[in-house]
């Protein structure tokens, strides 16, 4: 891992611990109210807070995931080289897509 | 006019040893293990188990000694699963029902027995960029370094490195990932990290960077909890983990301005 690999990945896991602090934060008190999906939808719709905070989380993950996983597969494969740094920007690229779409679902619902 | 008197000490447990007790040593030997008795004696050291085996029973018997105090760092061996210093370490402090098992140091090459290739290691010191670097125009003056400075400190607290290789082989980072430098080399560069006189700072930023260098440490401290010598290469190498990303982040920087200007 490069010195920049290593604080991109420090960085971002500052910010994941407090957004999934707050991600599950919010679930519990949403469903504690006992509120439908319908309900939450209607408070996420349209509400520009909701999606910059899901994008930060969704690109941070995209960030922090993919760095860890080499180190993973470095450590426990033989896997090493060009094609596993392509593969690992090709899972960021994936949960960037995946985890924008979905926040911009929950936003335009 | 008071006068002190030498107080006899307690009998220590790990000096006395009961009259005609024996110990049952196992040494790994070409991929099996041979079995030893040796007769208790008191202050015993792995070492002069193993001496006493070579000397006594075996001649044959292959293993590194030097010093026998502690400072040659030669001696170290798996004693019972874990890597020590086997000069310093009395017998009655890590055997187990009266039993040892010895094995050559792990995450390096065998030669025999309990001697272990010490190359990797050395090669990994100087890929480390472990030696001063002095510059191409010497000083004109000393440099005044102030004992108490915190670079000064740093540099105390992993200097006594005695290259024993204990660390090395506690560290499964270096089992996972043969590249990795490893503890002990890592330790030294952070010792000239912090010396001011070095004239070779960024090219040891940039030896000890990446997927061999202090980046891939998993900060599990089993160097730390094993070195004979109580020095903390973990951090050291959390020193090197900030060192290495301040210069790549002020790199960084200054090609970003460099661009915009
Ligand atoms: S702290 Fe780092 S160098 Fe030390 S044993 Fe663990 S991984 Fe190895
Ligand atoms: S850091 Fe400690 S364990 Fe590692 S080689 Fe030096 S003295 Fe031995
Ligand atoms: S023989 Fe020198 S350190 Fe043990």
């Amino acid at each position: 891992m490069s010195p920049l690999l290593y604080v991109a990945q420090r960085g971002t896991a500052g910010i994941l611990a407090v957004a999934v602090a707050v991600h599950l934060g919010t679930i519990l008190y949403a469903v504690r109210g006992g509120l439908t999906a319908g309900e939450i939808l209607g408070r996420t719709q349209g509400n520009l807070a909701f999606l910059v905070f899901y994008g930060v989380f969704v690109v941070a993950a995209a960030i922090h995931a993919p760095i860890g996983l080499r180190s993973i597969l470095r450590e426990w494969t033989p896997w090493r080289g060009r094609s596993l740094d392509g593969a690992m920007l090709a899972v960021a690229a994936l949960l960037v897509v995946l985890g924008l779409r979905a926040a911009l679902a929950v936003y335009v619902a | 006019m008071s006068v002190s008197v030498p107080v006899p000490a307690p009998a220590d447990p790990t000096v006395e040893a009961v009259p005609g007790a024996t110990l049952r040593v196992r040494i790994r030997r070409d991929g099996g293990f041979q079995a030893f008795t040796v007769a208790r004696r008191p202050a015993q050291t792995i070492l002069d188990v193993v001496t006493e085996i070579q000397r006594e029973q075996d001649p044959t018997l292959a293993y590194r000694f030097a010093c026998r105090v502690g400072m040659c760092g030669s001696c170290a061996m798996t004693v019972n699963g874990r890597p020590r210093w086997t000069c310093r370490t009395r017998v009655a402090a890590v055997a187990e029902d009266d039993g040892l098992t010895l094995e050559p140091l792990r995450n390096l090459p065998v030669v025999k027995d309990l001697a272990v290739g010490m190359e990797p290691f050395f090669e990994k010191w100087t890929a480390a960029h472990g030696a001063f670097e002095p510059g191409d125009a010497p000083p004109a003056d000393f440099a005044a370094v102030a004992p108490d400075s915190p670079a000064r400190r740093a540099v105390d607290a992993g200097i006594e490195c005695i290259n024993c290789g204990v660390c090395y082989a506690a560290c499964d980072v270096v089992a996972w990932n043969p590249d990795y430098l490893g503890p002990a080399a890592l330790n030294r560069a952070w010792t000239l990290v912090n010396d001011v006189r070095d004239r070779g700072q960024a090219a040891r930023l940039e030896a000890v960077s990446g997927d061999a260098g202090c980046q891939s440490c998993h900060t599990h401290m089993s160097c730390t909890e094993h070195c004979p010598k109580a020095l903390a290469p973990t951090f050291a190498i959390a020193g090197l983990k900030r060192a290495t990303a301040r210069s790549a982040l002020k790199r960084l920087s200054a090609r970003h301005f460099r661009r915009s200007a």
